[in-house]
Parts: C-alpha cells; structure tokens; sequence
C-alpha cells in the first residue's frame, strides 16, 4: 500500500516541479515585458540615444543588431545548409560521416566567449577587418553554423527515400534530385531552422564584443567596415556600465524587451511553420 | 555546358562546405592556440624592463614566483633565494630622489643612467627593474635572466592580476576554480529539478500538458543569456543579498542560480529523450511483476537511461562553464580565490569578457586571456566528445 | 469448483478498433491453457486483460467481467500492483533487466518490500530450481543477465515470475525467440509448472500446444470460435475455421 502513496507523492512533486519551472518562465517573461511595455515607444523604437545613453531611443541598436543578423545568415545559411546536404545526401554512413557529426557537435559546443576570441584574432586581427559588421557577422556565422547544418540535416532526414528513388528513377541526376525533390521537401523545416538560429544569433553577446558592438555610436553605419552597436551589448552596456545605470534602467527593461519580442517572434514563428506543416503532413 | 560548369561549381561547394565544422574547429585551436603560446614565451617581467643585480650577487637567474615574491616583500632575504645572506633592497626609478639629488640626476633625467649605474654597483643587495632606455652605457650591474611564464605555473598560481607591475600575475587556478565551482553547484541545483520535469513528461504528463510544458521549455532556452544575466541582476542578486544577509549580492551562488535555470532545457530535453528511449519491454517486465508505475521509473528506466542522464548532466556543465553573460553580469567579477559561494568570484568566459578590451594588443595579458580560451575549449571540447561516446555506447546497447 | 479464472462477455477496444468480442472463457486451477489463432486475432490481447497490461495503452477500453478466483478484477479501483503481483507474465521476447541474474529474481520481491538477503537468497534459488536454470548459474549469479544464452534468459524471466509466487502464470509465445533446444527446455519446464501453477500460454506452434497443454482456446478475428480439451480440438474440431488453422490452410 505505502508504494502506491509514495508513487502518488513522488508523482505530485513532479509535477509541482514542472509547474514551477513554467512559473519561472513566466516570472522572467512578466519581469521583462511588465517594466519594458512602459518604455517602448515609437520614439524609443526610432530615436538616437541620448544624455549618455540615458535617454532617448535604440534606434541604432536595433538597426545593428538586425544587420548582424542578416550578416551572419548570408554566411552561414547557405554554408550550413551545403554541408547538411553533403553530410546527408552524398557521404555514406560510416568512419567520415561520424567524424563530420562529431565536429559539427563539436563547433556547436564552443562557448560563445571562444567565438569571441577567434573572430577577434581570425578577422579583426589577422584579415585586418578590424571591430566591423563583417567581422560580427562572420563570427555570428559561424557560430550560427551548426545550428543551421544540424536543423538542415534532420530536415532531409525526414525526407522519405522514396522521393529520392524516383527521382533518380526518371534519369535525374544526384544534383537535380537534390534541388527538384529533396530541398523543396525539407524546405520548410530548413526554414524552421534557419527562424530559431535567427533568434540564437541576435541575442549573442560574448562573440561580438571585441568583433563589432561598439559601446555608444548615435548613428547609422556606412559600410560593412563600421562599428555598429546591437541589442544585446546595448543591454549589458547599460545595465552594468553605463553613465548613470538608475536612470537608464528604464532603457534597459525597454532592451530587453525589444531583444525578446524578436526571440518570442522568431519561436512562435518557427513552431507556427512546424505545427501547420505537421497537420499539412497528416 | 555553361550549365555543366555551373552544376560543377554547385557541387564542388557542396562536398567543400561538408569539411567547413572540421576546418573551423581546426582553425580555432589553431588561433588560439597560437596567441596563447606566445604567453610561454614571455617572462612576467612589464615589457620594455630589465631586471638587474649588483654584480657580486651571485644569483644568475629568478623564476616568475621567486620575483613575485621579492617584489610583494614575501621574500626579503636573498638566503632564502640561495644567494647571500643579505636583505634584499628594491631599487626602482621613483625611489631615484632618496639617493640623488636633482642636479645630480640632471636635466631631463639625462643623467639618470649614470645614477641607476652609480647605485646598483654600489650595492651589494639590491635588486632593481627599469625601461630598458635607462640602460646605463657601461653598466657595472648584472643584467638577470628571467625564467618564462611556464604552462605548469599558469594552471597553479593562484593570483590572476596581469596588469600587476612590475611581475604580472597570470595564475588561473583561482579562475578555473570559480569556474568549475560555479557550474557544478549550477548542475547540481538544475539536475534534480531538469530530471523531475523530465519525468513528468516523459512519463506521467498527458500530452495536453505536454503541449504547454514543451513549447515553455523551449522558450526558456531561448531567452539571450545577457537577458537572464539582466534578470538575475535586477532580481536576484538582490534576493541573495537579503536571504544570506551578504555586504554583496554579487556572488557564485547568483550565477549558479541563473546558469541552473538556463541549463534546464538542455537537461530536460536529452534526460526525456534518454527515459524514452528505454524499450517497452523494461518496462512491461517490471510493471507485470506488481512494481508500480513510479517503482519501474527509478529501478528501471532510470538506471536503464543513466548514461543518457549521465550526458544531460554534462552537457549542462559545458554549457554553464562556457556561459558567459550571466557570469560577467551577477558574479561580481572579484579576483577571489575562494570555495565559498556566497563570495563575489570570477569565471574564465567573464575575466575574458572583462579585461581582453583593455588588453593591448599582443601584450602578455592578451596572450593570458587567449590561453584562458584554450582551457575553456578544451574543458568543453572534452566534455563533448565524451558526450558523444556516451551517446555512441547507448546505440549499440 | 470455481474455476480459477473467467471472463464473462469480455468486450475490448483499442480506440474504435473492436479487438475482442464478447469473450466467455474459463479455465480451472493447475492447468495448461493454450491459446492459438492467426496472427492480430486478439491472443496477446485477450492474454494482457488477466493482469490489467491493457491499462497501458491509451485509448482500450475494456467491458465485461474477467474474474480470478471468483474475483472481479475489471474494476476501476481494483489495486493493479497486487493483481500483477499475484498474476505472472513472460513475454515473447526475453526481457532481463540489464541488472545481475540474482538481482532480476529478487526484483519483485524487492518491489515488495524484501530486502532480508537471506529471504531473497531463498526465493531466488527456489525460483530458479523451478525454473531449471538453477544449475547453469548458480556460480554465477552476480554475472549480468544480458550476458546469458536467449533460451537462459527466458528461463530467468520465467524464474523472475516465479520469484513473487503468483498463482496464474500468463505466458506470450514464450518460445518464439527461441532456439529448438531452449525451446524443448521451456515447454518441458511448463509441463511442470502445472502442478503449482495455472498458465495461460499463446502460442503459434500447433505441436506445442498440442504437447504442453491441456485446454486449447482457437481465436479467429477477436472471437473465440472454439474451445476444448486440447486432444479434441487437434483430433476432432467442430468448426471448420479451427480445423482449417491447424491443418495450415490459412493463418
Ligand atoms: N496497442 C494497440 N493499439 C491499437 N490496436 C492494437 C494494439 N495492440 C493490438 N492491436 C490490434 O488488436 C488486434 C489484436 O492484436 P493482438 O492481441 O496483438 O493479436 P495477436 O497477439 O493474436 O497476434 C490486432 O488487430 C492489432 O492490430
Ligand atoms: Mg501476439
């Protein structure tokens, strides 16, 4: 009999642990978009930053941050989805192919502060991009890289083979399998990877501060050789650091807010493809 | 056949963009790598000084810890040193007026070699550092050999202040401490709980409650680490600082906290997939002999899914060690060499975060932090591969 | 004499799907009852509802009564740990715990609450004696159980049923994944279980059931179409659907 209560109590705990943890969420989610909502205005969201970066807008945060975004997709998409589909359609299974996942888990290990320090030394440094959009965006890439090869490869994992066969069956070759048949397929799941590392990229912080994230910059870049501020640096600038850190807190709720309403947007939008695509697929 | 060339193209990038994760992480050991060996080719001493003796000191040479310690005064005899028995007298530029006056020491210092000169060969015991432009022409002193900064004494000292003068102290041991201490303490808070959920949804959830409990796990790893880094700071470090009536709420303990929450997804995601992965017949035995359902969980499935589990809970390290926010933002940042978590301490990601943007540019302290990214890649790559193995072992169970 | 287990129109769902079919059965203690039929006719099925494993699977439901020992045990608030205590089940395939061949006997009674080792140590070499399997490992009882032939493991399930003393033995093509010579083991095994024991076997080999038991159920699309003594049903069937299965002209 006491087994049955200990189940029943262990059972209980459990799913008060859950609750909690959806709590949680919800309390960091409140926290943000309770003190942000009081911030966000159209001139928040257009304006340059003022009196120290306590006043005024994000304008060129917001800005930097979403050409970073677009930067490091340029590079990593079409790298990573490549790679996927070579790892997928052409290696066979076997010692290379584990050697390829292995280091693709691998990169996908590196802690962001170690991006940092090798877009540091690998572009700014040693290609002399210096502190530039490229130099971010590249080391954004990379980092957004395993995302998009893993996303990509089970994509085209679920891809039945059938697909594949008949396709080669009608005389098309590899290739033309491949952008006729496999990549129209997995299409929008590679389109549900590439929305979730969109949101991973733009709220990276450790890989752009010594690569492009300039600390106070009132005005819009030129070319991909200029310094840019973004969301995320903005956000620990002026939590932690900036001139009068009381009274930019205002600011700084309104940051965070911005910063998550673009993760927010991305995951629902990544889960809305995913949920209609699985009903379309029933 | 402009078609033919095109076709050629695509697929020569396809096959080369299936290396491109092997030659980043390649590219990555070497650059960091090669920046951080430059530390070991270096001595502690500023650069751009010399380290000189009086002639008649028989001592030839110092390692970075015997200098360290004469300059903090530790060492204050050459005995102890192996050399003579004498106290040692520290001589440096500033201490110039003490013994010179300024008509001796000239117009614009020109007379300053002279003076450095003039002293040090006549004193027996003294030990002094000075730019290398002061370099007396016919210096009567004895320039001393410094030892390099070795990878032994980097991984041991237990001080880390780079921009010390004028030995710098790169010890990371306090900062590997912190780093590990803080990520542990962080698993060993989120690993209960992260396990508990993963249960629940594994197991006894229906998939109504599953369809909430899913898409919240998944937001909670979404959110940017420097958001948690800003939650913590409005909400939490205040909230230790109260509950253990601390000077600061700055502590190990407060990235603990945060980094647990963040490693929640990641345990919950592999722990389910781990207890999913225990094949139905387990479980049938063990429920057809009378275990309940919770029985069969923690006698069966669990010990059945413990190298999954074992996995979450190292992928969780990693990615706590790695964080790098979150720590910079409610550790506190305190050079501390401490155990204790309700201290202010400083993990390795954060110290680089912190001070590479004032490190100048192929100086020792910017080789320093670069051979602090080496352990942290190599901390995470092993944890990794390890990882990997385990998950290779459960496949071919 | 009651018989020792019953079912009473046994009606059972998987969803909308009607898997069986107003099932009357009964059978009496210390006996050997096989079950045979094609292959998705409802054997497994009909087999599970004796220990409730049906609760398992979202969306059966299951109306009538289905008694032991006079005891209806289709009853929402019947305590299902104590019936699957008292009900012992070995399954098609082999399923030791990855644990050692000692601690997968001693499993149920732990579950049970008995740690005494001397009590364990005493169950366990019962439960193995009965299961002939005693002398194969009783050097080596602490080796892991995965590392035992097939025909071994299954006996040390048989063994692990045993363990907690059940009185009705329930056994799904225990032979199947077996080698020739572990199989002639087992259903030897059987023959001698029934002395103590009453055991539900299903079973697709005819020779088997023919061999082992006493009874014999013949199920065709979730209806139990013919019941009888084992020797009339293999040398006189009734119907002709029963004839037709075992003389192998379809199934
Ligand atoms: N878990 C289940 N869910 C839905 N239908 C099932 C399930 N298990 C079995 N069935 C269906 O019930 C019928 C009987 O299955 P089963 O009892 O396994 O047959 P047997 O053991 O005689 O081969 C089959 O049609 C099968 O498809
Ligand atoms: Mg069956």
């Amino acid at each position: 009999m006491n087994k049955r209560l200990s189940q029943k109590i262990f059972f209980t705990l459990f799913r008060l642990i859950s609750l909690m943890i959806v709590i949680v969420l919800f309390s960091i989610l409140g926290f943000i978009i309770f003190n942000g909502a009081k911030s966000i205005s159209w001139h928040f969201l257009t304006q340059m930053p003022t009196d120290g970066m306590t006043k005024g807008g994000i304008f060129p945060a917001i800005v930097g941050t979403l050409i970073l975004v677009l930067g490091s997709m340029i590079f990593a998409f079409p790298v990573g989805v490549a790679a996927a589909i070579y790892m997928n359609e052409y290696v066979k299974e076997g010692p290379v192919k584990r050697f390829m996942r292995l280091m693709t888990s691998n990169l996908a290990g590196v802690p962001s502060i170690v991006f940092g320090l090798f877009g540091m030394a690998l572009f700014v440094n040693q290609l002399h991009f210096g502190d530039s959009i490229i130099a971010g965006s590249l080391t954004l890439g990379l980092l957004a890289l395993p995302v998009v090869i893993r996303t990509t490869e089970e994509a085209l994992k679920q891809v039945d083979d059938s697909f594949r066969l008949a396709s080669i069956g009608l005389g098309a070759t590899k290739l033309q399998t491949i952008g006729k048949v496999t990549l129209p397929i997995a299409f929008p799941n590679i389109i549900t990877g590439l929305i979730l590392s969109i949101g991973r990229v733009s709220g990276e912080t450790a890989p752009i501060l010594f690569t492009v994230a300039a600390y106070f910059l009132p005005k819009l870049p030129h070319s991909i050789f200029d310094q840019v501020m973004a969301l995320p640096y903005h956000l620990y600038v002026i939590a932690t650091s900036g001139t009068n850190i009381t009274e930019s807190r205002p600011i700084a709720y309104g940051t965070a807010l911005v910063l998550i309403s673009i993760v927010l947007i991305c995951n629902i939008t990544a889960s809305v493809i995913r949920n209609v695509l699985g009903k379309r697929n029933k | 056949m402009f078609k033919k060339i095109i076709n050629k193209i695509i697929e020569g990038f396809i096959k080369t963009s299936g290396w491109v994760s092997s030659i980043i992480v390649l590219l990555i050991i070497i650059f960091l790598f090669k920046e951080a060996s430059g530390l070991f080719n270096k001595t502690p001493l500023e650069e751009g000084y010399m380290l000189v003796v009086n002639k008649k000191n028989p001592i030839d040479k110092l390692n970075p810890d015997q200098l360290k310690n004469i300059f903090d005064r530790d060492s204050t005899s050459w005995k102890t040193l192996g050399g003579m028995n004498a106290d040692i007298e520290i001589f440096t530029v500033e201490d110039i007026s003490t013994f010179y006056n300024d008509s001796m020491i000239g117009e614009n210092m020109s007379n300053l070699p002279w003076c450095i000169n003039d002293h040090i060969s006549k004193t027996e015991n003294v030990i002094s550092y000075f730019p290398e432009k002061y370099l007396p022409k016919n210096f009567e002193g004895k320039i001393l050999h410094l030892d390099k900064i070795s990878v032994y004494q980097f991984l041991k000292n237990k001080i880390w202040l780079p921009s010390a003068r004028p030995v710098s102290q790169v010890g990371a041991m306090p900062l590997i401490i912190s780093t590990l201490l803080v990520s542990l303490v962080a698993i060993l808070i989120a690993l209960p709980i992260g396990l508990a959920a993963a249960i629940y949804l594994a197991e006894v959830a229906d998939s109504r409650i599953r369809t909430i409990l899913k898409p919240v796990i998944e937001l909670l790893a979404g959110i940017p680490s420097v958001v948690y880094g800003f939650f913590g700071l409005v909400i939490i470090v205040p909230f230790v600082q109260k509950i253990f009536n601390l000077p600061v709420g700055e502590t190990g303990l407060t990235g603990s906290i945060i980094l647990a929450i963040m490693a929640l997804p990641t345990i919950i995601t592999v722990a389910e997939d781990a207890l999913r992965s225990v094949p139905k017949a387990m479980k049938e035995a063990s429920l057809a002999l009378g275990a309940t359902h919770w029985q069969t969980i923690y006698k069966v499935m669990i010990p059945y899914a413990s190298s999954g589990i074992t996995a979450a809970a190292i992928l969780g390290i990693g990615r706590a060690i790695g964080e790098t926010m979150v720590a910079l933002m409610v550790t506190g940042n305190a050079n501390n060499f401490t155990f204790s978590l309700l201290k202010p301490i400083r993990t390795i990601p954060a110290t680089i975060a912190a001070e590479l943007g004032e490190a100048s540019y192929g100086g020792l302290h910017f080789k320093a932090l670069f051979a602090l990214g080496c352990i942290l890649f190599l901390i995470t790559l092993m944890i990794n591969v390890y990882v990997e193995y385990l998950s290779g072992k459960k496949q071919t169970k | 004499m009651t018989p020792k287990i019953e079912t009473k129109n046994l009606q059972l769902y998987y969803g909308a799907h009607h898997a069986l079919k107003g099932i009357d059965f009964s059978a009496n203690a210390n006996t050997v009852t096989a079950l045979i039929g094609p292959s998705g006719c409802g054997k497994s099925t009909f087999l599970r509802c004796f220990n409730r494993m049906n609760d398992l699977i979202d969306g059966c439901d299951v109306e009538g009564q289905i008694l032991i020992d006079g005891m209806n045990i289709n009853d929402r608030y019947l305590n299902v740990d104590e019936l699957r205590k008292k009900v012992g089940m070995v399954f098609q395939k082999p399923n030791p715990f990855p644990k050692s061949i000692f601690e997968n006997v001693a499993y149920g009674l732990r579950i049970n609450g008995i740690n005494e080792k001397k009590i364990l140590e005493e169950k366990v070499e019962k439960a193995l004696k009965q299961a002939a399997l005693w002398e194969e490992v009783k050097d080596n009882l602490k080796k892991s159980a995965m590392s035992i032939s097939g025909g071994q493991q299954q006996r040390l399930c048989i063994a692990r049923a045993l363990a907690v003393e059940p009185s009705l033995v329930l056994m799904d093509e225990p032979t199947s994944a077996l080698d020739p010579i572990s199989t002639s083991k087992v259903e030897e095994l059987i023959y001698q279980l029934k002395e103590k024991y009453t055991i539900l076997i299903v079973t697709h080999n005819m020779q088997q059931a023919a061999r082992v038991s006493d009874k014999t159920a013949f199920f065709y699309i979730g209806e139990m179409i013919e019941y009888n003594d084992t020797t009339e049903i293999f040398t006189n069937p009734k119907i002709e659907r029963t004839q037709n299965y075992i003389t192998g002209r379809f199934g």
